[in-house]
């Protein structure tokens, strides 16, 4: 083997410190292709070494996980031997760099990720976070990022059901593409990546390996610069095409008994993904990196493992079963070719024109990635609000339609219409509820999904924006009437050497732990994202929360559309916390105070009542309440269900508060008139807070003593934003 | 009724029109592969949409020129109904089965939402259980979708009253803002001389049970059902 001649380790992403241990574990100097391989497995996308720590904290038990984190997705039980196989994962520097692709990929790739684990893919979200729309670059960001997610999606015939797009000054230089994708899979079948076998056949099938994306891993773990622009060329390409080729050939696959293990090639390319099944299996693995499919000729050993090409897989085979195996591919025209096997060395032992380029001890380079403990620095609390200098604002009327038609509440109808929403046929809750919900097919039984997160309370209170985000998601499911399984998440911060930042997860992940064992809402999966900074500037704590729950019987679900003449009751007490709300941001122009606190206790105790009475059959249109409070739920309910509304407000010191303030626990439910006594007793057993408030009823929003407005007024301003900022010049 | 749906490399809406013809029929419909060169003795055809190879090329190009393809356009000829749906629709023009082509949407963007279309003929084995002129509402999902023919052509589509679906308002006007992708005469689907291919851009196959949001597809596979078994 041949040393690297001129040690260039920081552009492999490697300190100097890490170059030191990998020279000491190997006890002499590493090749370029060893240098570059470690440079990507440490790497912070790869490697997690500073949110390893936390991470751990985090709840990923409960009887019905067949899979925590660690895998390439999360699996849960949802009955009958089937399973729900899901994660969320980042694109954020690669969509911002190229925003067609980078967004695109994001999806490829999460796709893959639940495939791998044996399951067809049903239905894909995503969580889009983008700069002030005033900001120069945000509408081709948008414009792109969409198209890219529809262009992967729709091609692929997986249904793009939901999603939450937000605006802030905060992303202007670092956008968040997160993209989530639940499968279905037979829960006796589930594909694990630990390779096994000694002389089992390690085979490398779809597309072939480009020279794009190099260096992707270790892109994604550093902040941008003025040179971010020349890092275009590692950006991958993508081809859903070639995707849902390999979606139907390893799916015909694992009909069969031929899989030992599987790993898609995402991060880090054919780098990671034998590593980690070698790693995972205990086992060495040899390659002959001249038999990988490339689609170039003269490329290096260091640019074939280094490559992030898409659409590719790695898998173990059972010797007898390669040429059945062979056949599939074969069928479905994609390459498949043996590139190595399972060896009992414990040695990566990669071989490229007859020479030996790497000879890297397995569990030795895994047990010294590195994990860094890195100092914390808390945020300082806000100051409470002073509730006097709240007074006096606009009319009510006036503040409702500017949050309506705000970017963060707009309606998302220019993007979603984007997404093929219901291909697979089993779509029954589409975009613009609290939840999307898809049928699981052939049964009665379906899955809510929902993808949240509120960045103005995490920067507040990373701890309580933590726990609200959670709360939220877990919400959401619930006013579908779904029980909640289980959450993966995306946790998206800045730069982690800064102690403020690191402060802030640790706290961000303190408050989902919290909220995760009093909701009984375990996570399975999930992925960080660091360094979402540009020139010492970081985004607001974005840690973005996707949760799955079960609806036993579908045709027992709440809709967020009430009927005309149904009762307004709102269940969850009314403070009128106004701390850190859209209200105070958009009508009053400020941030201000802490968010609103998440009481878990009665946030549990209101959810499982709720879910009760839809299971009973008794409610069948329920909306959480969240950004905006009661007035943009109600007006919301009220789109939905083509009817006005009139309401009356709790009493609180400020009309505004009862109105828009963002207290947590609460949602909205429309009841026929005959169920309204039976469901208040009942909350109040279930020492629930809840109240009648109105009524639906006529073709306007009236708040009594206040205001009335068309509900067409109202529609106007919710569905214009968003198209007419797309279309501004 | 016996019926197939061609599943080209890239289809992906073949599993959703196989599951309405199942129901529609009581018995399961039959899959079959692009490679195929044969087909069994058959009473529909079905086309499904997806992004048959890709859409790279045009829209439907490469798997018009599929082996099983010959065969198709041989029983069409020979009287066999085709339903060809959104990417079938697509495949059934470039292969020569049904007049006219599909261009990129006018905005240039892909759009899935639901339209509402006017049934300009009762008189079809397609559209037999709907009542001429009726309004109904089913979803579009793609991105060439703007229905074009040449002057000529149209003029004569429309004299022989081969439109089949046109893109309305609810109150069933063709005006240009029903029309959701910038089609001729808001064209949604068109048959062929014989009225025996039918090609429509929505999907039928989408709106057939009510926890879907409505059932107005299930006619369409009802109608074909009588009309052939």
């Amino acid at each position: 083997m041949t040393a690297a001649a001129a040690i260039d380790f920081a552009s492999h992403g490697l300190s100097r410190e890490e170059y030191e241990r990998l020279k000491a574990t190997l006890g002499r100097e590493p090749t370029l292709v060893e240098i570059g391989v470690i440079g990507a497995l440490w790497s912070e996308h790869c490697s997690y070494k500073s949110s390893k720590k936390w991470l751990r904290r985090l709840p990923s038990q409960a009887p019905w996980v067949i899979c925590g984190p660690g895998e390439n997705a999360g699996v849960v039980d949802i009955g009958d031997g089937q399973a729900a196989v899901f994660k969320m994962e980042s694109h954020n520097h690669p969509s911002f760099i190229e925003p067609y692709q980078g967004a695109a990929t994001g999806v490829g790739g999460i796709l893959r990720d639940v495939f791998t684990m044996g399951a067809r893919p049903i239905a894909n979200m995503n969580a889009l976070r983008f700069g002030d729309p005033a900001h120069p670059r945000t509408r081709h960001l948008v414009a792109g990022v969409v198209a890219g997610i529809g262009g992967y999606g729709n091609c692929v015939g997986v249904p793009t059901v939901g999603g939450e797009c937000g605006f802030d000054p905060g992303y202007n230089e670092n956008i968040l593409v997160n993209a989530m994708t639940v499968g279905l899979a037979d829960a006796a079948r589930i594909f694990y990546s630990a390779a096994a076998g000694i002389g089992n056949a390690v085979v490398y099938v779809g597309s072939k390996t480009g020279r794009d994306g190099i260096h992707g891993a270790t892109m994604a773990s550093a902040e941008f610069d003025e040179a971010t622009e020349e890092k275009r060329p590692t950006v991958q390409v993508g081809d859903p095409f070639t995707e849902k080729l390999l979606i139907e050939a390893c799916l015909e696959l694992m009909a069969s008994d031929a899989i030992v293990a599987i790993q898609d090639m995402g991060a880090a390319g054919l780098t990671s993904s034998v590593f980690e099944m070698a790693a995972k299996g205990e086992v060495g693995i040899d390659l002959d990196l001249d038999r990988v499919p490339t689609r170039e000729p003269g490329m290096s050993a260091y640019e074939i493992m280094l490559s992030e090409s898409q659409e590719r897989m790695l898998m173990v085979l059972r010797p007898e079963r390669a040429d059945a195996a062979a056949a599939i591919f074969a069928k479905w025209d994609l390459d498949f070719a043996v590139i190595g096997e399972v060896t009992g060395s414990g040695h990566l032992v990669l071989r490229h024109k007859g020479e030996t380029v790497a000879d890297l001890p397995v569990a030795a380079l895994s047990a010294e990635t590195p994990e860094y403990d890195r100092p914390i620095r808390a945020t300082p609390p806000q100051a409470p609000l002073d509730a006097a200098s709240l007074a006096g604002g606009e009319p009510l009327d006036k503040s409702l339609l500017r949050l309506i038609s705000a970017p963060e509440l707009a309606s998302k109808r220019w993007i979603w219409e984007q997404y093929d929403h219901m291909v697979m046929a089993d779509t029954i809750q589409r975009p613009g509820g609290d939840a999307a919900v898809v049928r699981v097919h052939g049964s009665g039984k379906a899955l809510a999904i929902s993808v949240d997160c509120t960045p103005r309370y995490c920067a507040a209170d990373p701890e309580m924006g933590g726990a609200q985000a959670l709360a939220e998601v877990w919400r959401n499911l619930t006013a579908t009437g779904a029980k909640p399984l289980a959450f993966t998440d995306c946790l998206n911060f800045g730069n982690p050497e800064r102690p403020e930042i690191m402060g802030a997860f640790a706290a961000a992940i303190e408050g989902l732990r919290r909220a995760a064992l009093a909701l009984d809402f375990p996570v399975v999966s999930g992925n960080v994202s660091l360094y979402n900074e540009t020139q010492g500037r970081g985004i607001p704590p974005t840690p973005e929360i996707g949760g799955i729950g079960l609806i036993a019987d579908w045709r027992r679900m709440a809709i967020i559309a009430p009927e005309l003449g149904h009762i307004l009751v709102v269940v969850g007490e009314t403070r009128g916390h106004l701390g850190q709300s859209l209200y105070l941001a958009k009508c009053l122009g400020r941030a201000e105070g802490p968010p609103p606190p998440v009481d878990l206790a009665a946030e549990r105790r209101h959810g499982d009542f709720v879910r009760a009475e839809i299971a009973a059959g008794r409610l069948r249109s329920c909306h959480d309440l969240s950004d905006g409070g009661i007035l943009v739920g109600v007006a919301e309910m009220c789109l939905a269900g083509r009817t006005g509304a009139k309401v009356r407000l709790p009493a609180t010191e400020i009309p505004a508060m009862a109105a828009f303030g963002e207290d947590q626990g609460r949602y909205l439910a429309a009841l026929d008139r005959a169920e309204v006594t039976g469901f208040l007793a009942r909350a109040k057993a279930a020492e629930v807070p809840a109240a009648e408030i109105g009524k639906f009823d006529g073709s306007d929003l009236t708040l009594e003593g206040f205001f009335s407005i068309s509900l067409d007024a109202i529609r106007t301003a919710h569905e214009g934003w968003f198209p007419g900022y797309m279309a501004a010049p | 009724m016996k019926a197939a749906v061609i599943v080209f490399p890239g289809s992906n809406c073949d599993r959703d029109v196989k599951v309405a013809l199942d129901a529609a029929t009581g018995r399961p419909t039959s899959m079959i592969w692009h490679k195929e060169t044969e087909l069994p003795a058959l009473d529909l055809i079905v086309l499904p949409g997806g992004f048959s190879y890709g859409d790279y090329l045009r829209a439907g190009a490469i798997a018009a020129r599929s082996p099983v393809m010959r065969a198709v356009v041989a029983k069409a000829q020979s009287g066999t109904a085709v339903l060809a749906i959104c990417n079938g629709f697509q495949v059934a023009t470039e292969a020569g089965l049904l007049p006219g082509t599909l261009m990129r949407n006018r905005n240039q963007k892909f759009v899935c939402k639901d339209v509402h279309l006017k049934v300009e003929t009762s008189q079809t084995a397609f559209t037999a259980r709907y009542a001429a002129g009726q309004v109904i509402r089913l979803p579009i999902a793609h991105a060439d979708g703007n229905y074009f023919a040449d002057p000529e052509t149209l003029a004569e589509i429309e004299a022989e009253g081969r439109v089949a679906f046109r893109y309305v308002t609810p109150d069933g006007a063709p005006d240009d803002d029903a029309n959701p992708n910038g089609s001729a005469a808001n064209i949604a689907g068109v048959f062929n001389r014989e009225k025996t291919v039918l090609g429509l851009m929505p999907h039928p196959e989408r709106l057939t049970e009510p926890a879907l949001g409505g059932i107005d597809g299930r006619a369409m596979f009802d109608s074909l059902v009588a009309a052939l078994s």
